[in-house]
This record gives C-alpha cells, structure tokens and sequence, in this order.
C-alpha cells in the first residue's frame, strides 16, 4: 500500500467517521432495546420491524410533505420523526397490550412470539409498501459535505444523525433516571411485588416501558432513512447485531450500551479499511462473543439483588 | 413401572415408534409418487434438529436458536467429501487446475486448502459429520454453561455464532463455496445419488437413522441421566446443591443434540444434492425451533410429525399463496406461545388419548397423571 502518512492519517479520520455513523445507528436501536430488554427482561425480536415502522412512516411523511407541503420541506424530517415516534410507539402498546403481558414469566417464549410477529411484520411491509427498497430524498440542507481540511471532509446528514443520537440518549436518560415515572420503571424492574405494593400501577408501568422502548426504535428508523434505503427485511439485518451490542454493554446499563456500541462500530469500521468487510464484521462479533463467555455479565453491570 | 416397560421404552412410546415406522417406511412410500417422498425425506432431515431440540430445550431448558450451524457443519462436511468425488482429474480437466473443485477454480485457487484433503476419505468424513459439530457443540458449551450463561443470552450467543458462520461461509467464497454453496454433488463411491432409484434408497436410510436418533433419544431421556436434566431445567440450584456439575449435564445434551442434527444435515445434502449456507444462519435456525414447539417440545415424536405438519404446509402455502405465508408462519409462532405451549403432543394428550383410553376399556390408563408432560416451566 503505498499512501503517505498524511493520506492514511485522512483514511483513519474518514473510517472514524463512518464508524460514527454506524454507532449512531447503533446506540439509537440498542437503547430502545435496552429499555425493553434491560428493563423489563422481554426478548423482543421483532425492535427491528419497529425501526422499520418507524423508516417507512418517514417515507410516507416525506412524499406528503412532497405532495402538498412542498415550501415546507426542508422541515419534514422533524415532523416525520414524531410521526415515526408515535406509530411505532402505539403498535408497541397494541402489541404489550395483545401479547407481551401473557408472556413475562417467559422470556424464551417472548422469543418465538416476537420472532412471529416480526415476520408477520416483514410480510405486511412487502404487501403494502411492495419488496423494492424506497428511500426518501433529503432537503437540500442536509446534502453535500463539510471540508474540515484538504483531504478530510464529513457528510452533513451523518453530522445530523449524531447530534440527534446525542439529543435522544439525553432525553431518555433525563426519563429514565431522573423523572419521576423513570423511578417507578426501575422499581418496578427491581421488585415487582414490592413496587406494586407501595401502589404503582405495574401493568400500566410495563406497557408504556415497551411503548417507549419501540417509539424509540421507530424514531431509530426515522434516522435510518437518512444513511441508507428502506426494504421489508432491513430490520433483520440488524437484530443480531443490536442484541450483542445490549448484551455485550450489560443489559441494564445506560452508559454501557453506549460504550459497547462504540468498541463495537469503531472496530467494525476499522477493521474494514484492512480487511474484506465481511471479514471485518466476522472478527469483530467473534471479538465480542469470545469476551462474553470470558465475562458473561457484559462491559458494565448494575448490581441488583435478585 | 417394570412390568409395563420392555428395554427401556413405556409400553405406550413402542407403540407410537412403530405406528411412525410404519407411516414412514411403509404408508408413505406407498402412497406418495416420487418427488412427493423426495421432499418428506427432505422434511424428515429437518426432524432431526427438531428432535435434538427437544432434547435439549424441552427436557433440559437450553434454547439454542443456532441449531443451523450444526445442520450446516454435518451438511457441508458431506458435500466436501461428494465434491471432491464429482470433482476428479477428468471432470474437471478444463479448468485452469484440474482436480479441485469448480468454484475454488474460479475463485483462482491452485491448491485445495488444507481442510479439505481430509475429505478424499469417506471414513474420515463420516467420522467429522458426528465429530466436528460435537467439538464445537462442547466449546461452545464448555465455555458458556461454565460460566453458568444460560437462558436467554445462551441463545442470543447461539444466535450470534449462527450469525458469524453464516458471514463467515458466504464471505470466504473461495474455501466455502459462498453463498451458493456447494452444489452439482454427483456421486457417492461411484453410485450416482442423483437417479430416482438412489432417492428412494436414501429416503429408507434416512428413515432409519432418524428411527435410530429416536431410540437413542427416548434412552437418554428414561435414564437416570434424563431425569437429572429435567430437574435442572425446574431447579437448577437444588441439582447443583445435591452435589451435580450441572454444566458437564448440559454440555453433554447440547453436544447430543448437535450431532443429531448434524446427521440430519448429512442427510440433507445427500438427498437434495448440495448444501448451503441459508441452511445455517439465524433465519433457519428459529424456524427449526417452531417445528419442534408445533410438535410439543416434550414430545420426541410430536418433533417428527410436527416438522412434516409445519413444512407441508409451508410447501402447500407457498405454492398457492406465497404471500400468505409468513403470515400463517407468524401466527404459528404466536399461537404455539400462547394457546398451546405444548403443541400437537399437548393437544393429544388433553383431548385424543383419555378418549382412547375409555375406547379400549381403560388400557389407555396406562400414563397415570404423575408421568404427565408437567406444565412448561418458567
């Protein structure tokens, strides 16, 4: 290879910032897994499918906005994400309210039952919105990149999938830690029967935790659409990937998910400039599945007496 | 109990091993034209996985949603051995390096890589079909039950390693065949397993070992061994406390059913001709695990007739309404969960069997409540 060392320097910073991006997507997905899973202990395969929902109300939001809102629509993606939020986030409720609750006391079967639901999804997302991948056409401000020096420039819509990453980690973490509905969410994940005994209302605690955990994976799609295109089984795709990621940052740990998704992308995006990207990919969860037999607790743990 | 069991086996289970022995090897040949039987046979190779996992998810509560990697490991070790065969000097003599196989070729491979010269034997072979998925089954086991993982991370770490091969396979084209797999699988030791008359013998072998797995099965599980892994699965510390390594147990039945579905997948590609890696990643895997929870994941043979069940109708469906499909393969998943956890063998005992019993004049006493599948555990 015979790059300078200003070249390879400028390389380094671009893999960086792709490998941003890709933490961005990944913290976005993780944390609403990590409510759900963390949280509440429901395995829920179909979060993918809801990041989906949540992609493809985008879409649907951005052609209305094209239609008849065309004056407005540098500021459709804002609108979209609340759309994205809130559908996402009431088929959580529906599906907490038909499903989840019958099954608490059994995570495995949680498994198979949002494994079916998941494909039930799938289905309904090629019958409606057809098996091609559609994508949305951003608003000119978000196009184009930033040169930050000669050689290295950053893409404007990864810049904006990042502060919002920021914005929306903040805002769950204020939720969760230091609201007072995120108090009766982690009571009710320490002691169910004692939270339910100093009269919070565990079903209904349990149902908007799930209906939180898929708004913000819906909201995860929504930035989704702004990187890359949307078809019927991209949620797939990432589910594995984003169960390691909350496993690997121990399941209960806000800040663990985040520094889990970041070892995870960062060495993901690395290890692509040097090697084949499956490759790439390969080494890394081989990398994190090795350190979970090795520390089966994850990165980080809450200790919490069972 | 002993006047009512011969060998091993419950009076009622010999029973219900040979009415399947009879459905497989005598009713179904009989009544189904060629292809038809080809693709039971194909079924019945997804019957072994499902019969592990009842082993080893059913009877001792380990859920592995990577059961496609030991399909896949015992599938690709007999397509290495059948595509060195078909791939011989003078079948391959146009390629720009005769004697390795077609795609390593275009892939500008010279040499064959090292793991495959182990392959040229047949003894070999049929030794790693068993012995390759069983070493891995045992360090992924001995790694994670050790280390007391259980539950729901072992089977998103299954998933994961599912995951991996599956990138792995698809990834390192030249050695694996990519994602199209091994294919154009010609001959075993000269015998051409592609005529109709070799389907029909391989159907009957395969039949046979699956009617072998059982018998194995149903052993394991009325041994003392067998009862050791229910009460893990229900209290897992009091085995621990009475003085049981509970991991060495689970490694053991992991590994059990590794090489079972890895016999299985042996049988797969020795009837349908190739092997790849969409039998391996973690889309196959699960729905392998549905076959065995349609069956009642109790139920050793409730595995068989619930795999038959769920891809007959998945091969009916998808010829007629292809897009209706993964709605009833949902459902099923849904439905399985909540309506009956323990599946076709459930439904038969709650409603068929206390109705044969009072129709042969209370010989059907034979299952007293106490031996009764209890309910799923938590």
């Amino acid at each position: 290879m015979d790059y300078s060392l200003g070249d390879l320097g400028s390389i380094f910073v671009m893999q960086a910032f792709s490998g941003l991006i890709l933490f961005s997507i990944f913290v976005l997905m993780a944390l609403g897994l990590a409510i759900i899973f963390g949280q509440m202990g429901v395995i829920n395969m179909a979060h993918g499918e809801f990041m989906i929902l949540g992609a493809y109300m985008t879409y649907l939001t951005s052609l209305v906005f094209q239609a008849y809102l065309p004056s407005l629509y540098p500021i459709y993606f804002f609108v979209a994400m609340a759309v994205a939020f809130l559908a996402s986030g009431a088929l959580g409720l529906f599906v907490e309210w038909s499903l989840i609750r019958f099954l608490y006391k059994r995570p495995l079967d949680t498994l198979l039952a949002t494994w079916g639901l998941s494909l039930i999804l799938q289905q309904s997302y090629r019958s409606i919105f057809g098996a091609r991948e559609v994508g949305v056409d951003l608003p000119q401000w978000m196009m184009g990149s930033l040169p930050v020096t000669g050689s290295i420039e950053v893409q404007i819509n990864g810049l904006f999938v990042m502060g919002l990453t920021i914005v929306i980690t903040l805002a769950v973490y204020l939720l969760l830690y230091r609201s007072a509905w995120g108090k009766q969410v982690r009571a009710v994940m320490q002691n169910r029967v004692m939270a339910g005994a100093v009269g919070i209302n565990t079903e209904k605690t349990d149902r908007y935790t799930f209906g939180l955990g898929c708004g913000i994976a819906g909201i995860a799609g929504s930035a989704f659409t702004m990187i890359g295109s949307t078809g019927p089984t991209s949620g797939q795709l990432y589910i594995v990937d984003t169960f390691l990621v909350v496993v690997f940052g121990g399941a209960q740990s806000l800040f663990g998910v985040i520094a889990s998704a970041f070892t995870i992308s960062q060495t993901q995006s690395t290890l692509e400039f040097f090697l084949s990207g499956s490759m790439a990919k390969v080494l890394t969860l081989l990398g994190v599945v090795i350190i979970l037999m090795i520390r089966p607790q994850g990165l980080f743990t809450i200790k919490v007496r069972r | 109990m002993t006047s009512d069991r011969t060998f091993f086996l419950a009076r009622k289970d010999m029973l219900g091993i040979v009415l399947l022995a009879i459905l497989l090897a005598v009713i179904l040949p009989l009544a189904l034209d060629g292809f038809r039987l080809q693709m039971v046979g194909k079924y019945l190779t997804y019957a072994f996985v499902a019969l592990g996992l009842v082993l080893c998810w059913g009877h001792a509560g380990i859920l592995s949603l990577g059961q496609g990697i030991f399909f896949g490991l015992g599938g690709y070790c007999m397509a290495m051995y059948l595509k060195l065969e078909a791939s011989s000097i003078e079948n391959t003599k146009i390629q720009s390096t005769p004697g390795i196989p077609d795609f390593m070729d275009w892939n500008q491979l010279t040499e064959l890589p090292f793991f495959w010269r182990p392959f040229h034997s047949l003894g070999f072979t049929l030794l790693a079909i068993i012995a390759v998925p069983s070493l891995f089954a045992a360090i992924i086991g001995f790694a994670m039950f050790k280390r007391r993982v259980s539950g729901v991370y072992f089977s998103i770490i299954t998933q994961a390693i599912a995951s991996i091969l599956t990138i792995l396979i698809i990834g390192q084209q030249g050695y694996t065949g990519g994602i199209n797999g091994i294919t154009d699988l010609r001959t075993l030791q000269g015998w051409d397993i592609r005529t109709d008359a070799a389907k029909t013998i391989l159907y009957f072998v395969c039949v046979g070992l699956l009617l072998a797995s059982i018998l194995l099965a149903y052993f394991v599980k009325s041994s003392k061994l067998g009862r050791i892994l229910v009460a893990m699965r229900d209290k897992e510390d009091r085995v621990r406390f009475s003085g049981y390594d509970v991991a060495n147990f689970k490694v053991f039945v992991f590994c059990l059913a590794a090489a079972v579905s890895a016999v299985g997948g042996a049988m797969f590609t020795l009837q349908v001709g190739f092997m790849s890696p969409s039998f391996v990643g973690t889309v196959p895997s699960i729905e392998m695990v549905i076959y065995c929870a349609v069956g009642g994941r109790l139920s050793l043979l409730g595995a068989v007739y619930g795999t038959l069940l769920v891809n007959a109708a998945k091969t009916s469906l998808s010829e007629t309404f292809p897009e209706l499909w993964l709605f009833g393969l949902g459902g099923l998943f849904i439905a399985v969960v909540l309506v009956f956890p323990n599946g076709l063998a459930g439904l038969y005992e709650t409603y068929v069997s206390p109705r044969l019993g009072r129709f042969f004049g209370g010989r059907g006493k034979a299952a007293p409540a106490g031996t009764r599948a209890p309910a799923i555990a938590e």
